[in-house]
């Protein structure tokens, strides 16, 4: 049975356009459902705009969702009381996009890392520090850093923190938003080897959040592709690179600069025409469904 | 001003900031003695990480540097004359008119409270071009051709109401309105979705060849060099440490700065290890002495550590600063 079961999610914004006018709403994720088993690595990928960090937080009720279900090991998330909810959180946990604002800048880091286990009230002081210690050699961090504030690590370290700091609770569930994105070429790798390691030892369930799918290829076994709130594409990875079925993930696809020179293929430009927002997600092939 | 030379000729450009003040003050250099040349129609890509000297460069270049830097030596030889020895009218004659920029951010870029129209028409007043009715002409012929549909009608927008792919091509169009020689991008794309921006790609590359635009693009992107650029020039820590035909570079790279970049990318083999460039970017203010790439470098010697290296030949029109190029390629 999957671990995270997501059904027809859906979250609505409101907006004012102007101070005068009335509010309107605006779907920025418009039935959207997954299926995660435990111990896989699943990415949501897609450009601005198109829903993917919403559904992520979404899942985590950081943000309120509209309608849909969320099971989360057979447990329905999304009717919970915040007590449950708080006890649920041990289990799912989020790595953020900036590690330099997810942060808070005037925390040390190990009270950064220890607050989740200071807040749920696990072991002692002394067990919680070297617990602190422990998860820092997890993620590679030195520990003699556990004194500093954040803005004395570099990129790179400050997100080793942000995963350590997620880690604390041993969660089964880990949700990453753009892990790397803010990162340097070169930290990217040491960062994307970090997740994956963990990921393996720990036998955790990740949900990938990204734009680059150079990254969600190389670390995910199942992706979904994201348009304007709804998925119009999902399966296994290889499948979709291969032979991608959705003229918009074939578009998409088709844009991402090859570093390898001469590699150069075809470009499909892409048309909002080549959307159908309306057709339902069908199947192509075993494990592999699009909207066409 | 058509000369056989190349079109931009820059040696030795190094560009310092003072951090502090008098006593605790100290000296960090953003560019270290960078050369390189463009030619005519020719695409340069200069690629580095954040901190690498790219953007302080190309500022240098067009003597934009915000202080407290400062270009202390060098020499930037545009169209025959040394930019940095030019005076301010002179120089300002040359900005915008022969050399035309686009940044990465075209929210910050475009002045919120004039018309996009506006502001492409104001670029060709300034130098002289056109004026009045006929400048704001030339404006909507320039977003037509940079593909924005409706353009007659687009002109009279306002900035906020451009998507980002939008507000980009906009740029660009301001950027050529006074038909430079050259165009410098620095991270052109970088803020933009991947479908937008494989399509500002494509608009650089039909603009270069409708008007025989000489590029330089700044990016730390390896795949937008391998599609837009004839030549590439890696920097790090202030330097360039390798440069030559981008073909050549990143099919058979010879610093192992550059190696670890290409082999750092997701992409080759799927769920595997990433051969990732351990430690970090190095502190300007606390370089080595010897090789800056030297403490996360695998081929590491006792030269390394000494003295930093000398540009070596690698191959045609190819050159490397490693101490151990000859071994190691």
């Amino acid at each position: 049975m999957a671990l995270v079961d997501v059904r027809g999610l859906v979250k609505e914004f409101s907006r004012r356009p102007t101070p005068w006018s009335r509010p309107e709403r605006i779907r920025a994720v418009d039935g959207v459902s997954f299926a995660i088993d435990a111990g896989e690595s699943f990415g949501l990928v897609g450009e601005s705009g198109c829903g993917k960090t919403t559904t992520g937080r979404c899942l985590l009720r950081l943000i309120e969702p509209t309608a849909g279900s969320f099971a989360f090991g057979g447990e329905e998330v999304f009717g919970m009381t915040s007590g449950q909810l708080r006890s649920l959180r041990r289990d799912m946990q989020m790595v953020f996009q900036d590690p330099a604002s997810s942060l808070n800048p005037r925390m040390r880091i190990g009270t950064i890392i220890e607050e989740g286990l200071t807040i749920h009230a696990i072991g002692t002081a002394s067990g919680r520090r070297e617990r602190v210690r422990e998860l820092m050699g997890l993620v590679g961090l030195d520990d003699t850093l556990c004194k500093r504030y954040p803005h004395e690590l570099s990129g790179g370290q400050r997100q080793r923190v942000g995963l350590a700091r997620a880690l604390a609770l041993q969660p089964s569930f880990l949700i990453a938003d753009e892990p790397v994105s803010a990162l340097d070429v070169s930290i990217q790798a040491q960062i994307i080897n970090l997740l994956m390691d963990l990921q393996q030892r720990l036998a955790l369930t990740l949900l990938l959040v990204a734009h680059d799918l150079r990254l969600v290829r190389h670390v995910c076994t199942r992706v979904a592709v994201m348009y304007r709130g709804r998925i119009l594409e999902m399966g296994r990875t290889d499948a979709i690179f291969q032979a991608p079925a959705h003229p918009y993930t074939r578009a998409l696809l088709s844009a991402v600069p090859d570093p390898v020179p001469d590699a150069q293929r075809p470009r499909i430009p892409f048309d909002a025409a080549m959307v159908d927002l309306q057709a339902p997600l069908r199947e192509i092939a075993p494990d592999h469904v699009a909207a066409i | 001003m058509t000369g056989p030379g190349p079109l931009l000729d820059v040696r030795g450009l190094t560009t310092e900031f003072v951090a502090g003040r008098r006593a605790a003050s100290r000296t960090v250099r953003a560019v270290d003695g960078i050369s390189f040349q463009i030619q005519r129609g020719e695409t340069l890509g200069l690629v580095g990480e954040s901190g690498s000297g790219k953007s302080v460069a190309a500022l240098s270049l067009i003597r934009l540097v915000p202080a407290p830097g400062r270009v202390v030596s060098g020499t930037v030889e545009f169209e025959g004359r040394d930019l940095l020895t030019l005076n301010d009218a002179a120089m300002r004659q040359v900005r915008g008119a022969r050399i035309g920029f686009v940044f990465q951010e075209p929210m910050t870029a475009l002045n919120p409270v004039f018309t996009v129209g506006s502001q492409i028409a104001d670029a060709l007043m300034v130098h002289g071009i056109a004026s009045g009715a006929a400048a704001r002409a030339r404006a909507v012929e320039l977003l037509d051709m940079v593909r924005i549909p409706d353009a007659g009608r687009r002109a009279g927008d306002y900035p906020h109401q451009f998507s980002g792919g939008m507000r980009q091509r906009a740029l660009i169009a301001a950027a050529i309105a006074c038909q430079p020689s050259l165009l410098v991008a620095d991270e052109p794309t970088t803020a933009l979705d991947v479908t937008i921006q494989a399509d500002v790609l494509d608009l650089l590359r039909e603009m270069r060849r409708r008007m025989g635009l000489a590029l330089l693009i700044i990016t730390h992107d390896l795949g937008v060099v391998a599609q837009l650029a004839d030549r590439v020039a890696v920097m790090y820590a202030g330097r360039i440490v390798e440069t030559g035909p981008t073909r050549d570079v990143l099919s058979a790279p010879c610093h192992p700065y550059t190696r670890g970049l290409l082999a750092s990318l997701p992409g080759s083999t799927p769920g595997g290890r990433l051969a990732a460039i351990p430690g970090t970017v190095p502190d300007l203010a606390s370089l080595p002495a010897g090789c800056a790439f030297a403490p996360r470098c695998a081929d590491r010697v006792e030269v390394c550590d000494e003295r930093p290296p000398d540009p070596v030949s690698a191959g045609p029109g190819r050159s490397v600063r490693c101490a151990r190029v000859a071994e190691t390629s």
